[in-house]
């Protein structure tokens, strides 16, 4: 087929407007119209809800609503399950990032930790719960851990489960990004191991760090399976608490209270990843 | 360029590596390497990648462990020395500085770890920007300013903790070749300015020529030559030192009472006491010299020029004697006279010459035996 | 000065001494650390999986061994008290395979004609394709209700989750792609198809797509993991997704070891999966020249 003779979405050289050419960017349409329509909209309905009305005229009920102290538990609850877990998932997961980077690139241990990685982080869900009730539940094979059913520390155990390689499928790249020749200078000027530390690798990591510590932090808070799978008879979190007033009969009286929480779970999460996109923009800057 | 008396508050160093030894599993990088470096002195170690020229620089500075060997700083052995502790400043090729802190912090870093007090600092990081002509960038961050800059901040890093030797590892390599030309240079004025012992390592010999006290020729681990440049180039004692440094012709010949004849030319020889017979014979381009042949009769000295290769001022021509080729280096003007397919007569110049007694190059005699 | 030859005439004496030199000792450290981590981390990923692996073998009295639980997954009839779990399995996996096909025909060429053609909507794709991990798939299942009750209207069938499923698919499946297209001078090889006669859609299948085989590859399984483990969507919308019967199966009689059997199959078919994707991957890459 001629290169002159080109489909409708080709643009050519303009011939004295004798024929419109279609624009390129048309060829994008059927991407951004299913992300408009499903991803979009409802994210559109969500917003706008939480500022109708069951009847739906405009009021901030939904919204007033979201200062009363019971939301503010579950708001509390959610930050205090999703921190305490995206610490421990970074902390930890540093480290066994900084032992799979210091190996051989090449290495079977390297490739076997990530593919895990990968797996495992997706890895959640009812399927994870399951899995550490047989383990450490009241039937526990290994034990019986008493504060299996507390929050948020029982939920934290599990939730590390897939944070930690989550830490190290985001945080690795950084580590790989520490040039050797960092280090080699930094000891040719004297500096012991905890001098470059302290000095060189610490501060460069530390966006990386921080940015993949939010990334957890988002990733914990809009969890929702593990948390139903593991306990679902007391809410102790926003998106507990919008199945729950979902799924309740009287619900419908209801209805706008979901979208507001749903909305305050959004605008925090969003917060939160622009925080993330910030940070990784400055590691790029410098590991790239 | 500022005088900052940096030279006159310390004195050199001598540094001598004796028996130094390394290998990596079956591999020997390093084959008891001998080596002294006279104080104050720039010694470039050159060869083909592999040889041991990064190994011994490495091996130097403390980033490698010897396997055997020692390693002598000033009199003060120092192989059992981790690299921190080991007092020598060194460049790298690329990449070296420190992304998140500005140029300035950069070049102070080695005096923070030391603890001098801020100003003291300061002070004497502009001290060594001004000596590498940076003080204007001193508050910019390594990505916004040039690769050459760059390299010249990292000397400027190693020098500022007042090293006894500094090391630089092939700091060019990276460089555009006309940026690399004014910092070879620029390199060479600190360190003699500074008076320290150096170490440099590159696997270009223009720039070992250039700027060494003397050369240092390895290959496989081993030194083959350590002399001044000039002698390197002239009086190489191998023929691998022969072909890695400059370009020669091979050419057969016949030794006669202490000169050789090549092609019906009589060449003084390098080394006296070569016995008589046949020989190869490495003749310099340089040293072959051309003129348009008109008329029909041939000789061993006449040849068809087969190509012209431009290199700049001076042009490198390709004649064909028949039964071999011959490289010639001519200046540009002269060759332009000499297009391809030009008949022409050559002339070589009476410059000692270095032979060989045996048919492949490997081995050079050099005067007696080892 | 004379010239030095180093007196090389024997070969180094093999030291049958450990390496004792500061760098080995630091390597040697550094190793022990490993190794210790290794170890711990390992045992704690590995024993929740054994746990269910052996919960999955459980026979009638505790600490006995049985495959009921095994053969259950694939009973159809219901008088072993379990539910037939086979539907849920069959439905799930035939998800995966539509959302799959739909990603990577939506997201592709799309990416492919952005890259060569329209490059100003290049960020916009990467900001819309990593915007359903800021909305989080409970607080989308919340909008999603109206739309769903159209979507009924088509068809009652769970496989209608493919059409959000994609979208929580994207930023995965995106990161993938993009880094197999960031490999390429996608311009350059279509420019030089184009010189050759062509067309764009010859560009996109017979010379972009098949340069990023490993890349569509690891969409393709981050998809179906994705899929695999997707629970709250398919709750919410009262649909029955492999997931939710493993869930209601627990809250009707819990601890069945069909929920292990099955989730540990599930768990080790997707890890097999990126295993062999990972070192096919390398095979075909080969290593990178040395320096």
């Amino acid at each position: 087929m001629a290169v002159a003779a080109t489909t409708a979405t080709g643009a050519r050289p303009a011939r004295a407007g004798r024929r419109p050419s279609v624009p390129s960017w048309l060829g994008t349409v059927p991407f951004f119209g299913y992300v408009a329509v499903f991803l979009l909209w409802p994210t559109a309905i969500v917003v706008f809800d939480a500022f109708k009305n069951p009847v739906g005229k405009f009021t901030l009920a939904g919204i007033t609503a979201l200062g009363n102290a019971q939301v503010r538990g579950f708001f509390i609850g959610s930050f205090k399950l999703s921190l305490i877990s995206a610490l421990v998932g970074a902390v930890l997961g540093a480290i066994l990032a900084y032992a799979v980077a210091s190996g051989n690139p090449q290495g079977v241990i390297r490739r076997l930790y990530l593919s895990a990685s990968g797996v495992i982080a997706q890895f959640g869900g009812v399927t994870l719960a399951f899995a550490f009730l047989v383990l450490i539940g009241p039937a526990g094979l290994l034990f019986h851990a008493s504060w299996y059913y507390s929050f948020p520390w029982g939920i934290t155990v599990i939730y590390a489960y897939f944070q930690i390689p989550l830490m190290v499928l985001v945080f690795l790249p950084a580590i790989d990004g520490l040039k050797v020749q960092w280090r080699e200078a930094s000891e040719s000027l004297g500096a012991s191991a905890w001098h470059y530390w302290r000095y060189v690798g610490g501060p460069l990591l530390l966006p990386a760090f921080l940015g993949a510590l939010l990334l957890l932090f988002a990733n914990a808070l809009s969890a929702f399976a593990t948390l139903q799978a593991w306990e679902d008879a007391v809410p102790y979190t926003v998106p507990q608490q919008i199945y729950t007033s979902m799924s309740s009969e009287v619900g419908l009286a209801n209805i706008n209270y979901a979208d507001a929480l749903a909305l305050g779970m959004v605008v925090l999460v969003a917060i939160v990843m622009t925080g993330y996109a910030l940070l990784q923009r400055r590691a790029a800057r410098w590991l790239r | 360029m500022t005088s900052t008396g940096n030279g006159a508050s310390r004195t050199a160093v001598e540094v001598r590596l004796e028996g130094l030894s390394r290998r990596y599993g079956p591999v020997v990088a390093l084959d008891h390497l001998d080596l002294t470096l006279q104080p104050g002195e720039l010694v470039a170690l050159l060869g083909p990648s592999g040889c041991g020229k990064t190994t011994t620089l490495r091996l130097l500075a403390g980033l490698e462990d010897t396997d055997a060997g020692s390693i002598t700083v000033g009199g003060r052995d120092i192989t059992r020395l981790p690299a921190s502790k080991r007092d020598m400043g060194m460049v790298f090729q690329a990449y070296s500085l420190f992304p998140h802190m500005t140029v300035r912090q950069n070049v102070a870093f080695g005096l923070r770890l030391r603890r001098v007090g801020a100003a003291a600092r300061d002070k004497r990081a502009i001290e060594m920007l001004e000596l590498v002509g940076l003080s204007a960038q001193a508050d910019r961050y390594p990505h916004q300013i040039s690769g050459g800059q760059q390299q010249r901040v990292a000397l400027a890093r190693a020098l500022a903790i007042e090293p006894q030797v500094l090391l630089l590892d092939e700091p060019l390599s990276a460089l555009d070749a006309k940026v690399r030309a004014q910092l070879r240079d620029q390199i060479r004025r600190i360190q003699l300015e500074v008076g320290i012992t150096t170490l440099f390592v590159t696997h270009d010999q223009e720039e070992a020529l250039a700027i060494a006290d003397r050369v240092g020729v390895m290959r496989e681990g081993r030194l083959d030559q350590l002399a001044p440049p000039t002698e390197v180039y002239s009086r190489p004692a191998t023929s691998f030192v022969a072909e890695f440094v400059g370009l020669s012709n091979r050419l057969p010949g016949e030794v006669r009472s202490g000169e050789v004849t090549v092609r019906g030319c009589t060449l003084p020889l390098v080394e006296h006491d070569v016995p008589e017979g046949q020989v190869v014979a490495l003749v310099r381009p340089e040293a072959v010299t051309l003129a348009s042949h008109t008329s029909e009769e041939s000789g061993p000295l006449v040849g068809t020029v087969i190509a012209v290769t431009f290199l700049g001022a001076t042009s490198r021509v390709t004649v064909d004697l028949g039964d071999t080729t011959i490289l010639a280096q001519l200046s540009t003007s002269d060759a332009s006279a000499l297009p391809a397919g030009s008949r022409v007569a050559l002339t070589i110049r009476p410059d000692p010459v270095l032979v060989s007694s045996s048919s492949t190059v490997d081995e050079l005699v050099v005067g007696e035996e080892e | 000065m004379a010239a030095i030859t180093s007196v090389g005439e024997t070969p180094l004496a093999a030291p049958a001494k450990r390496p004792t030199g500061m760098q080995a000792r630091r390597r040697r450290r550094l190793n022990l650390f490993r190794y210790v981590v290794f170890s711990l981390f390992g045992l704690f990923f590995v024993l929740p999986l054994l746990a269910m692996a052996r919960w999955s073998l459980e026979g009638a009295r505790l600490g006995s061994w049985s495959l009921t639980a095994w053969r259950q997954i694939a009973s159809y009839n219901a008088s072993e008290g379990i539910p037939p779990l086979i539907s849920a399995v069959e439905i799930t996996l035939e998800l995966a395979v539509i959302t799959s096909a739909v990603m990577l025909v939506l997201v592709v060429p799309t990416m492919i004609w952005i890259r060569l053609r329209v490059r100003w909507l290049a960020r916009t794709m990467e900001f819309l394709c990593l915007l359903p991990l800021t909305i989080p798939a409970i607080v989308l299942v919340v909008g999603l209700g109206p739309i769903y009750n159209k979507i009924a209207h088509l068809s009652l069938s769970a496989l209608m989750l493919f059409w959000v499923y994609v979208i929580l698919a994207l930023p995965y499946a995106y990161r993938a792609l993009a880094a197999g297209l960031n490999t390429l001078d996608a311009t350059t090889l279509s420019e030089a198809a184009r010189s050759l006669g062509a067309s764009w859609f010859s560009v996109i299948v017979r010379v972009i797509v098949p340069n990023m085989r490993q890349a569509i590859l690891n969409a393709l399984l981050l998809t179906s993991a994705l899929v695999l483990g997707e629970f709250t969507i398919a709750f919410f919308l009262l649909y029955v997704n492999l997931q939710v019967e493993l869930y209601s199966i627990s809250r009707n009689t819990p601890n069945a070891g069909v929920i292990f059997s099955t989730s540990f199959a599930g768990l080790m078919f997707a890890f097999v999966l990126l295993l062999i994707l990972s070192f096919a991957g390398r095979r075909r890459r080969g290593g990178a020249p040395r320096g």
